[in-house]
């Protein structure tokens, strides 16, 4: 074999608030209590997943000046249901989206140290930054960010907690009772850091945690987002979902790793895609099509449609046309607390190019908002599943995958119990866990140890035992 | 039908290797594993054998000090901590019974997260959750943070602590712990308990009308609601609050469910009593339960001698003793079990123990004082309730914003 086949690695994402979970389904579990969170982490535990992720919310979102109703309303603290999922999991990752705008360094670096502490080296953090005002009203210093700005936020944000993180080395313990030293190092923790957004000094109060730092993931597809990824994350989410969208994707991020001084591998890009498995193909995409009924009902249609034509819709019928006239220009006051109404940078193009769709395959507008959003990523056979998520890493399109299930808690188990098996029969999917880490599941190198930048004995085993 | 309550409620309050500074010198500590999981369900593990109402965590956002407004640089006694909401949301699965109430610091945090955070430690413990608030007017604490400043404060004698400065700074940092405990406190009750209703027939999974804007302005903060996560368990999980003074015993009486004091012997107790209970009333809350708990630091053996020798023991490998908010208690179980009698009657309804070691003190806590207290009829013998507002007498409230059915008026349909 002429290159080694690629490990895959795979993540959870416990579905979250958007039209994608479905709730209505009469196997849909609750989305706060524990059991549910519980459920997803041992299914991705047992099939010898990377990690589980949640994400992050931090306003319920308003749509026409009310609540939004259609989809899954409320989520638990991310932290919290973490720190307790580490106690009914062993080796599975535990990842979380945590703003960088609402929150301080102080506070999150300790937050994290702690979590990885409590899980015994298995955290990780998603950095995001917000800049709407709309949520800054549930915090303390409720400012929000000039858009242009919210990176550099992130960076100076993440450069702060990597700081704290830094300002133990590991060997300050001595915790030695016969002599009674418990520190070697009487300045344990201590730093100074001043950039325009922080200026902070002290003592960082979280001895140095397993993994040294929770392993960083960044989110976004825009060039700053790209370059931010590339200085200074462990892994990437991306939405790529097609073959060539991923390579395209792929080849440009991994690009950009050399000029930081950076590996190929030290940079792990994961896109969040769907999935829905059947005994046969044609059972698959059968459900697949029912799925995207049961997530995009005429009404949530409507509201779908309102995000870009961006005034009220609700008197339109979502089994006829799509709506009649132009989208209002300007800034979206329909819809808040969404990120997603920003991917409609130009309404007017957007609504041209739908009618034109509509038109051409005689679509209602129910049927016109089913075909523009998200189709399942992977239909088919757990075989047919297992074969394309192969084919996409190994073609360089990505290193692994979150998957998002629509179901909770359920919504991993039939993933877990057939389609894992075929990818460990290929040798390109972990039968066992080799490391206790997170970042020794996604084969990085130990943090900021002597001897960094070679590579855990474990990945290096799993590599050479595949190359053969 | 709810169960008869113990005559006496008991907490113990864990922090580090004990609360003497030498303790993590003792044969049975464990210095290394303070940072670890497993370290922490122990200890729980080992309350909820000794059917108590609830473990506290200790935490603080700057290191440890032995002095209380300055930092220092000792290396003899233990230093660092874990966030103690996250060690409570670590133990919660592997407990049943025994509350869980973490310390967080609200003077530099914001009172958003914080209530989500102890909402969901209510729905990872089912309905087992408390805060314990904290403020922190150290100067070395706000600089971690880099958003205010405070005054360096200096603790030579007690009068240092009624200079008109000070006197401003507690006042100010106390009145925010009070918005901040209101804050919270709406947010639990954001989400009626029926808001979630996943109507199929309407595809709608809220009732929005069942979600409410808090709307809260003060001098430190607004913030507009409704929380993000649904109301918990309980309700309103269990708010308690340390109390050495006046300012604090008026936000224990005006805010809290559970007030930790520090009488030095049974007439200051009836004294504290007496004052929050005025607090309490004057806030309009004298029909409510707000339990007061004394804290004490406790060193127990089976012989006053025995105990009298291992404090020395501690005491000579320290320095200083451990810092003296709290009475010290050293002696027997049955000693204890008598001071806690005598200051029943003086109007403390429970206590917070302090083990001065871990485990030594907090096994003769679970393992000898709980029998003693027993047989004489004043503690439980076995849990006979689900959720910690359950173990402390405390009913489940109706949420503030819920429509009264008495007042059907308003509902909007």
């Amino acid at each position: 074999m002429s290159k080694p086949l690629k490990q895959i690695h795979l993540a959870a994402h416990f579905p979250g608030v958007n039209n994608t979970t479905v709730w209505s389904d009469p196997a849909a579990g609750s989305q706060i209590d524990f059991s549910s969170f519980a459920h997803m982490a041992r299914t991705a535990e047992r099939a010898r997943f990377d990690f589980l992720f949640l994400a992050e919310g931090l306003r319920l979102r308003e749509q026409g000046g009310e609540i939004y109703d259609l989809d899954v309303v409320g989520r638990p603290d991310t932290f919290t249901v973490l720190a307790a999922l580490a106690a009914v999991t062993d080796r599975l990752g535990l990842a979380g989206t945590i703003n960088s705008t609402f929150n301080e360094p102080y506070e999150v670096a300790r937050q994290f140290a702690s979590l990885d502490h409590l899980s015994g080296g298995r955290a990780a953090w998603n950095v995001v930054t917000s800049w709407d005002a709309f949520t800054g009203e549930n915090f303390r210093r409720g400012g929000f960010l000039a858009r242009e700005d919210r990176y550099e936020r992130a960076r100076q944000f993440l450069d702060a907690a990597k700081v704290l993180f830094a300002s133990w080395r590991g060997d300050e313990i001595a915790a030695d009772k016969d002599s009674g030293v418990f520190l070697r190092d009487p300045d344990a923790g201590r730093f100074a850091h001043r950039v325009d957004q922080f200026d902070i000094r002290g003592r960082f109060n979280v001895p140095r945690s397993p993994q040294g730092r929770p392993v960083i993931f960044q989110a976004g597809d825009s060039e700053e987002g790209r370059e931010f990824a590339a200085s200074s994350a462990d892994a990437i989410f991306t939405r790529h979902g097609t073959l060539e969208a991923g390579r395209a994707f792929y080849a440009d991020v991994k690009g950009r790793l050399a000029k930081y001084g950076r590996a190929a591998d030290e940079l792990k890009i994961l896109p969040g895609v769907t999935f829905v498995l059947g005994d046969t193909d044609a059972e698959a995409q059968e459900q697949a099509l029912l799925i995207r009924r049961q997530q995009v009902s005429g009404q949530t249609a409507l509201k779908f449609l309102e995000h870009v034509w961006n005034r009220d819709l609700s008197g339109h019928d979502p089994d006829g046309p799509l709506p009649e006239g132009d989208p209002l220009v300007g800034e979206n006051t329909v819809a808040r607390g969404r990120a997603s109404v920003r991917m409609f940078r130009d309404p007017l193009a957007t609504a041209a190019e739908w009618r034109a769709l509509a038109e051409a395959k005689k679509l209602t507008s129910r049927e016109l908002v089913i075909e523009v959003t998200g189709r399942q990523t992977f239909i088919g056979s757990p075989s047919t599943v297992a074969a394309a998520l192969n084919e996409f890493v190994q073609t360089d399109a990505s290193d692994g995958f979150i998957l998002v299930p629509h179901l909770v808690p359920g919504g991993l188990d039939a993933f877990a119990d057939t389609v894992v098996p075929l990818l460990q029969e290929r040798g390109v999917f972990r039968t066992e866990y080799a490391g206790t880490t997170l970042r020794e599941h996604l084969g990085l190198p130990p943090f900021g140890r002597p001897g960094a930048t070679v590579r855990t004995e474990a990945g290096a085993a799993e590599r050479t035992a595949t190359a053969s | 039908m709810p169960q008869p309550q113990p005559a006496l409620h008991l907490a113990v309050a864990l922090d580090g290797a004990g609360w003497h500074p030498a303790a993590w010198r003792e044969a049975g500590a464990r210095p290394q594993d303070l940072f670890t999981a497993a370290y922490w369900a122990g200890l729980v593990a080992e309350a909820e054998h000794g059917l108590l109402d609830f473990v506290t965590i200790e935490d603080s956002l700057g290191f440890q000090s032995s002095s209380p407004f300055a930092p220092d640089r000792r290396t003899d006694q233990v230093r660092g901590r874990l966030d103690a909401v996250q060690i409570a949301a670590r133990v919660a699965p592997l407990t049943r019974h025994v509350g869980l109430v973490p310390t967080a610091v609200v003077t530099h945090t914001e009172p958003f997260h914080v209530s989500k955070a102890i909402a969901t430690l209510d729905y990872v413990s089912g309905g087992r959750a408390g805060l314990r608030v904290q403020v922190s007017v150290r100067a070395h604490e706000a600089e971690l943070f880099g958003r205010r400043a405070f005054p360096q404060l200096r603790l030579e004698n007690p009068r240092d602590l009624e200079t008109p400065e000070v006197r401003a700074l507690v006042a100010e940092a106390f009145g925010e712990a009070a918005d901040y405990v209101e804050v919270v406190r709406r947010l639990w009750d954001s989400w009626e308990d029926e808001a979630e209703i996943r109507d199929v027939a309407t595809g709608r999974f809220v009732d929005r009308t069942k979600l409410h804007y808090i709307d809260f302005e003060g001098p430190h903060f607004r913030v507009k609601g409704p929380s993000i996560t649904p109301r918990p368990p309980q309700g309103q999980p269990v708010v308690a609050a340390l109390a050495h003074r006046s300012v604090p015993f008026e936000l224990v009486g005006r805010s809290a469910d559970i007030g930790f004091v520090t009488p030095r012997d049974a007439v200051q107790a009836e004294a504290i009593t007496a004052e929050i209970r005025g607090h309490q009333a004057a806030a309009g809350r004298a029909a409510e339960t707000v339990h007061i708990l004394a804290d004490l630091l406790v060193l127990l053996d089976d012989s006053e001698a025995k105990a009298a020798d291992r404090r020395a023991r501690l005491d000579a490998r320290s320095d200083a003793a451990p810092a003296g908010d709290a009475l010290a208690f050293t002696g027997t179980p049955a000693g204890l079990a008598d001071l806690f009698e005598e200051w029943l009657a003086a109007g403390i309804t429970g206590f917070r123990l302090r083990p001065a070691t871990v485990p030594h003190d907090l096994e003769q806590i679970t393992r000898r004082l709980v029998p003693e207290l027993q047989r004489r009829g004043l503690f439980r013998t076995a849990y006979e309730a689900g959720t910690l507002r359950g173990l402390l007498g405390l009913p489940r409230p109706a949420g503030r914003y819920a429509a009264s059915p008495a007042a059907p008026t308003t509902a909007a349909v």
